[in-house]
């Protein structure tokens, strides 16, 4: 059974129009890989050169923030939902 | 309730509230959780709405409507055609009013017994804590990155309470910063995202009634921080897809490295925010740039080269570019062999900014020919002698 990842519509544009994608992976490094591999385009958006997530992408287990838990070394279980939420701005105009 | 960012005001100091005020607001008072003493709240209260578009139109309304004392409008645009699909503040009557002022007509016919102050600037670092100290509460309803780290940081500065929500799309985010004890949204986002990536409403679209539903939930947290009671969203971040209808609530924790709130703040002024979102002049690569005459005049002669359209599909339905090769934003790089070095590159998309950033994209990817940015973009070739009938 896989993990079940929800992309937000400002990244949809790298997933082919798709609004979750089923994934494999024990933690959320290893999830986010299995995302790269399959949809490449999308990788620059969500780790910098070094790797590391980038400051206006947060990453949640269910309803918690990896910058809370472990991280990218945080686990994930099957049947468990993660999502990006990117910092989005739009309201005034 | 600890949310409140001032202590909430003694009863015996509230106005009173006259009997037309009081067959007015019957609904609201016989509610047991709002009663004569949270009428008489809001009645003191007095909130500022940052953005008189989307967001902010429903927010005003419902604050009006609700009776809350006093309400700021900051915005500096003119209504325009393209705003009424959504922003249900302005009427077609309006059309080139600034919108503070349209906005003010609207919320006084609504409830000629609230005052309704008008800031018709563009907020600044300058400015911004002015203004915000005259108000209890904030309600960011605004457009851009820039604008929303200048609240935030001047919010967390001042002591106000940040009522938040943005939109994209068919997505809202609702939730409360700068609460005593709180998160603040840098503890969310430390940083923007790089210009390009996230188009605006104006280039990425938006559905008309998605501000109506957000908006309404930021003014329904606004009356709650006055009135008090219930959960307020602080420290929990509330996401709406409407084309699933979900919501899904988050968590958000108060990051204790915070710059401006955290336990060794480093940032205690507002700062050039153009330049922390990358938008200020240091961070400008010049594109080489191309008028919308000069590429008819090259189309015309049969120069060489090649017009790349990097617009969403929908968007090329409206206003298509015939002869452009059409090649997404995101996957430019990963493509560039399919472009010939030897002839000119002409990118193109909306009004010339992303299409900027798809230029600069393929420069940090080393590609290696020329590459001209079509300026204004399909907006200013609208405006040619055989273009397109219609602009989006």
């Amino acid at each position: 059974m896989s993990v079940n990842l929800l992309i937000p519509t400002a990244l949809r544009g790298f997933t082919n129009g798709q609004s979750q994608l089923e994934l494999t992976g024990a933690t959320v490094k290893e999830l986010l890989s299995d995302l790269a591999q399959k949809h490449p385009d999308i990788a620059p958006h969500l780790f910098d050169e070094t790797g590391a997530v980038r400051s206006f992408v947060n990453i949640f287990v269910e309803s918690k923030n990896i910058k809370n838990l472990n991280g990218l070394d945080t686990s994930v279980n099957p049947g468990q939902t993660v999502t990006l939420v990117p910092s989005i701005a739009g309201g005034r105009s | 309730m600890k949310s409140s960012d001032k202590p909430a005001p003694k009863e015996k100091s509230l106005p009173s509230l006259t009997p037309s005020e009081i067959t007015r607001y019957s609904r609201h008072i016989l509610l047991r959780e709002v009663g004569v003493i949270g009428q008489k709240k809001l009645k003191a209260a007095s909130v500022l709405v940052i953005g008189a578009g989307g967001l902010g139109s429903p927010l005003a309304l419902y604050l009006a409507a609700a009776g809350v004392g006093k309400i700021g409008l900051v915005d500096f645009d003119l209504v325009e055609a393209s705003n009424l699909q959504r922003q249900i503040l302005h009427g077609t009557k309006d059309i080139d009013r600034p919108k503070v002022a349209s906005a003010r007509d609207r919320l006084l016919d609504l409830n000629p017994d609230i005052e309704v102050v008008t800031h018709n600037v563009k907020l600044s670092s300058q400015n911004a804590a002015k203004i915000f100290k005259k108000y209890d509460i904030v309600a960011d309803g605004t457009d851009n990155f820039p604008t929303r780290y200048l609240i935030n940081d001047v919010c967390v500065l001042e002591k106000k309470t940040n009522v938040y929500a943005s939109i994209f799309q068919f997505e809202g985010q609702v939730t409360i910063f700068g609460a005593p004890d709180g998160p603040c949204y840098r503890c969310l986002y430390p940083a923007p995202p790089p210009p390009g990536l996230i188009p605006s409403c104006g280039e990425g679209g938006v559905m008309g009634v998605l501000p109506g539903v957000i908006g309404s939930l930021q003014a329904l947290e606004v009356i709650k921080l006055i009135v008090g009671g219930g959960s307020p969203l602080i420290g929990r971040l509330l996401l709406f897809d409407a084309l699933r209808v979900s919501f899904n609530e988050l968590t958000v924790e108060k990051d204790p490295n915070c710059p401006i709130c955290g336990q060794s703040p480093t940032i205690d002024a507002p700062i050039d925010y153009e330049e922390f979102c990358g938008l200020g002049p240091k961070n400008e690569d010049p594109a080489e740039p191309i008028s919308a005459g000069e590429l008819k005049d090259r189309i015309d002669k049969g120069d060489k080269l090649q017009v790349i359209d990097i617009r969403e599909p929908h968007e090329r339905v409206l206003c298509p570019f015939p002869g452009a090769k059409v090649v997404p934003f995101g996957q430019l790089a990963r493509r560039m062999d399919e472009f010939s070095p030897n002839e000119d590159l002409i990118f193109i998309c909306k009004i010339g900014q992303r299409s900027l950033h798809a230029i600069r994209a393929l420069k940090r990817a080393g590609y290696p020919g020329r590459m001209l940015n079509l300026t204004d973009g399909l907006v200013a070739w609208a405006e040619l002698d055989g273009g397109p009938a219609a602009i989006y």
